[in-house]
């Protein structure tokens, strides 16, 4: 009797054990993988060994690019290189920065990792001295002529470049639902005027006017940097960056206002939902317009939704809010020469070709044949060649990782108890904490 | 002194020199003893002690990149987190957190052991089920409990099905802070007396707490159950019997007779719940993260974010330093006391 107990006991934990182990497994599918041993010096011309490539893209488009990227290496590269696809899923690459980190402070660097373009790569990795400089590599394949220099300027420190952009995609798109606009004769908006009319409009219709999901909190940030740059315009923007805009002056209240304004209008459960569930009001009609980078067109596509149109957000026509993913040469790398070679392949024509279609954004070249675009992204090459560049700020371009740290904590609670004095305040000590402003 | 019979001794003084005179000296059952302490001391000594000093170190070190830097600060790395509003937020949230969740689970602990403890059928059956949840990880009882408290789906529609509508509640998303208001009758008296300070959302109940709470109280009291249902079933029967032959009712009997015995019991719950509740950390992140306006938010998940992802490493260290006085000032006194205990036995 005892012992049927006691087995009976240990067959429930033993499946409840089961249980558990498989759900912590499914949720750690994409851990990092074991560390790669030094690859054997290569001689010149052939490359042997292992190179391991460190990124975040594990789902959908990004890693059906990077797929094509690793299909097109042998090519590009002769030899027989293994790649190791190292890739931490998750927080639009929070969870990868800190396995990133742990990493490169451990001594155990990847051959390449996936870093955005600008500030987050650079106040992180160069200016502490952990990434080789690749201004031979951009001189030999002729690159400085075939980026734009508002990428070459955000890629570079101290005159020299340090990763190479495999894409751009754009962060300052207002998207809106087709049919609800046109069963409300609305335009879409280009100014923040005309912006609260539409809102005002749709809210009378009993219609979401903006659909935001910021349970990932760098949404709010995306929506506020779109802003700050439509009030501000791109010098003042990119003032922001420098010191040279004072983040407690009267031209950030007004932007600042703005902003809490159209908190105003967006639906109530934000806090809850991620950002394409945000967009699945937008998609049901529920929501009429959501504030949003251009990955969301490849959200649309897996819904198989096409009836949505796009414009500039208010105030931001002829301004290009850049962000990039991009890959460098860290110090100490094993295998630097299949890694060079991978650099190569990343900043190559056909390599951008083979990624950019299928990841959903554009090419940071301005050479790629635009007939493999899709409709939205060819209007995103016309601007790309026309537009001024900034930085953008939720994506790592525009601050250090501290810095915009400490703004999203900032936007935490403003997005709740809407102070803008608080708020103000808090930014411009977050402009100080980074040693920017004085 | 050497005894010639002792082949031990053969063995030691082979090896004279390289073993000191005094272990020479012991009795070879403790040099074997001491043998089998020392590699696990010293392990403990580098990799807790060691690392609790190095974290100290950096919290009053100046590092604030991905390059160490240890020119010392002293403490404003502390002075400037007692002053960071998110830091004061995540005091105010392990209060609130630690307060409800071992109040919880001490009470429906001791409701269902006393259930238990009358004899029911199928004691057994109850007893594991009340125990399952914690077998369980705090990540997936945080997944599963993201889901059963989202505002669209799990309780709230269970509740719209049964034409309940209106007790329908925002659960982890409602950002609202209940404190008192510094413009209300009682705000204003506070102010008067001189504590108008206390009238501030710092001091006040985040409501999306509650919704943590519950999930962490479902998976731990079943724990507190199996400690107070041991309790019990340890008290002595006579006690009881003679208190129930005296006319005590069953309430008078746990009131007066069962929970003062408890009360090692209870101490002892408190303290394991105390420690979890202060370093919880995983249920957090998988249920809610930082939650609206920082309702739900951790001094361990703020530790982790401000470190790894934003580098501020020296800000990380004193957040860490914070979190383990936090634990000690539970911890130390009763250590004490179990050992005071022990020693008396």
């Amino acid at each position: 009797m005892r012992w049927k107990r006691i087995l009976m006991s240990f067959s429930v934990l033993a499946a409840a054990l089961l249980v558990v182990s498989l759900v912590a497994a499914c949720g750690d599918g994409g851990a990092k993988k074991t560390p790669t041993p030094a690859g054997t010096p290569g001689t010149p011309g052939a490359l042997s060994g292992k190179l391991e490539i460190f990124s975040w893209w594990t789902t959908g488009g990004e890693a059906a690019g990077l797929e094509a990227l690793y299909k097109l290496y042998p090519d590009k590269c002769p030899g027989d290189v293994e790649i190791v696809n190292a890739t931490v899923a998750g927080g639009a690459g929070s969870n990868a920065r800190q396995v990133l980190t742990t990493r490169m402070l451990g001594g155990d660097p990847p051959g390449s990792f996936q870093v955005h373009m600008g500030h987050e790569l650079t106040d992180t990795w160069v200016t502490t001295g952990n990434m080789e400089p690749l201004d031979a590599l951009y001189e030999e394949e002729g690159w400085n002529d075939v980026f734009p220099k508002g990428v070459l300027d955000i890629v570079s420190y101290q005159g020299k470049p340090y990763s190479v952009p495999v894409n751009i995609h754009r962060a300052n798109v207002l998207w809106y639902n087709k049919k609800v606009f046109e069963d409300n004769n609305l335009k879409p908006p280009t100014t923040f005027d005309e912006f609260f009319q539409v809102a005002d409009t749709l809210k009378a219709a009993g219609i979401t006017p903006l659909a935001l999901g910021d349970n990932g909190i760098w949404a709010s940030a995306q929506v506020m940097e779109t802003v700050l740059l439509g009030t501000l315009g791109a010098d003042g923007y990119n003032g922001l960056w420098t010191g040279d805009t004072d983040w407690a002056g009267p031209e950030v209240t007004k932007a600042l206002e703005t902003f809490k304004r159209m908190l105003s209008y967006v639906n109530s459960d934000h806090s809850s939902l991620t950002w394409d569930q945000a967009n699945a009001l937008v998609i049901s009609g529920d929501a009429a317009m959501t504030i949003m980078g251009d990955w969301i067109e490849g959200d649309y596509k897996a819904k198989n939704f096409t009836d949505f149109g796009y414009v500039p957000t208010p105030g931001t026509k002829g301004i290009y809010d850049a962000l990039s993913d991009t890959f460098g040469l860290p110090k100490g790398a094993p295998n630097p020469d299949a890694v060079m070679c991978w650099l190569r392949l990343v900043g190559s024509k056909e390599g951008q070709e083979a990624f950019n279609p299928l990841k959903g954004s554009i090419c940071a070249r301005a050479d790629c044949d635009t007939s493999l675009f899709d409709a939205y992204l060819q209007s995103a090459i016309a601007d790309w060649k026309t537009d001024t560049i900034v930085p953008s700020l939720a994506h790592g371009a525009a601050a250090s990782q501290g810095w915009v740290a400490d703004i999203t904590d900032a936007i935490t609670p403003f997005v709740t108890d809407l102070n803008v004095a608080t708020f103000q305040s808090r930014l411009a000590d977050a402009c100080s904490e980074a040693k920017v402003c004085s | 002194m050497d005894s010639e019979a002792s082949p031990t001794a053969e063995t030691a003084r082979g090896l004279r020199l390289s073993v000191p005179h005094f272990i020479r000296r012991l009795p070879p059952e403790r040099i074997i003893s001491l043998a089998l302490i020392v590699p696990s001391a010293i392990a403990v000594a580098v990799f807790v002690y060691g690392f609790i000093g190095w974290s100290a170190l950096v919290s009053v070190s100046a590092w604030d990149s991905v390059t160490p830097d240890y020119s010392f600060v002293g403490l404003d790395n502390f002075k400037e987190l007692f002053n960071n509003f998110r830091f004061q937020a995540d005091i105010r949230n392990t209060v609130v957190f630690t307060l409800l969740f071992v109040t919880s689970c001490l009470l429906i602990g001791l409701f269902l052991a006393a259930l238990l403890d009358r004899g029911i059928k199928g004691e057994g059956f109850f007893r594991s089920i009340y125990l399952f949840p914690m077998a369980v990880s705090f990540i997936v009882t945080g997944v599963a409990w993201r889901w059963l408290l989202a505002p669209r789906s799990g309780v709230n529609l269970l509740l719209d099905h049964a034409g309940l509508g209106a007790l329908k509640q925002d659960w982890y998303t409602d950002p609202t802070v209940v404190h008192i208001m510094s413009d209300s009758r009682l705000g204003e008296a506070l102010h008067d007396v001189g504590l108008g300070w206390l009238a501030s959302s710092n001091f006040g109940i985040p409501l999306a707490m509650i919704s943590v709470v519950i999930a962490a109280t479902w998976q731990m009291s079943g724990f507190v159950m199996i400690l107070y249902l041991a309790g019990l079933r340890a008290i002595s029967q006579e006690l009881t019997d003679a208190a129930r032959v005296d006319g005590a009712s069953e309430f008078q009997v746990l009131r007066h007779i069962a929970l003062p015995l408890l009360r090692p019991v209870t101490l002892s719950a408190m303290i394991i719940l105390g420690h979890v509740s202060l370093k919880i950390y995983d249920l957090v992140v998988a249920m809610t993260q930082r939650g609206p306006g920082f309702a739900t938010d951790v001094p361990a998940l703020f530790m982790v974010e401000t470190t790894f992802q934003a580098s501020h490493f020296a800000r990380g260290a004193a957040i860490s330093i914070v979190m383990l006085l936090s634990i000690s000032v539970l911890v130390i006194p009763y250590l004490f006391w179990s050992l005071r205990r022990e020693a008396r036995v």
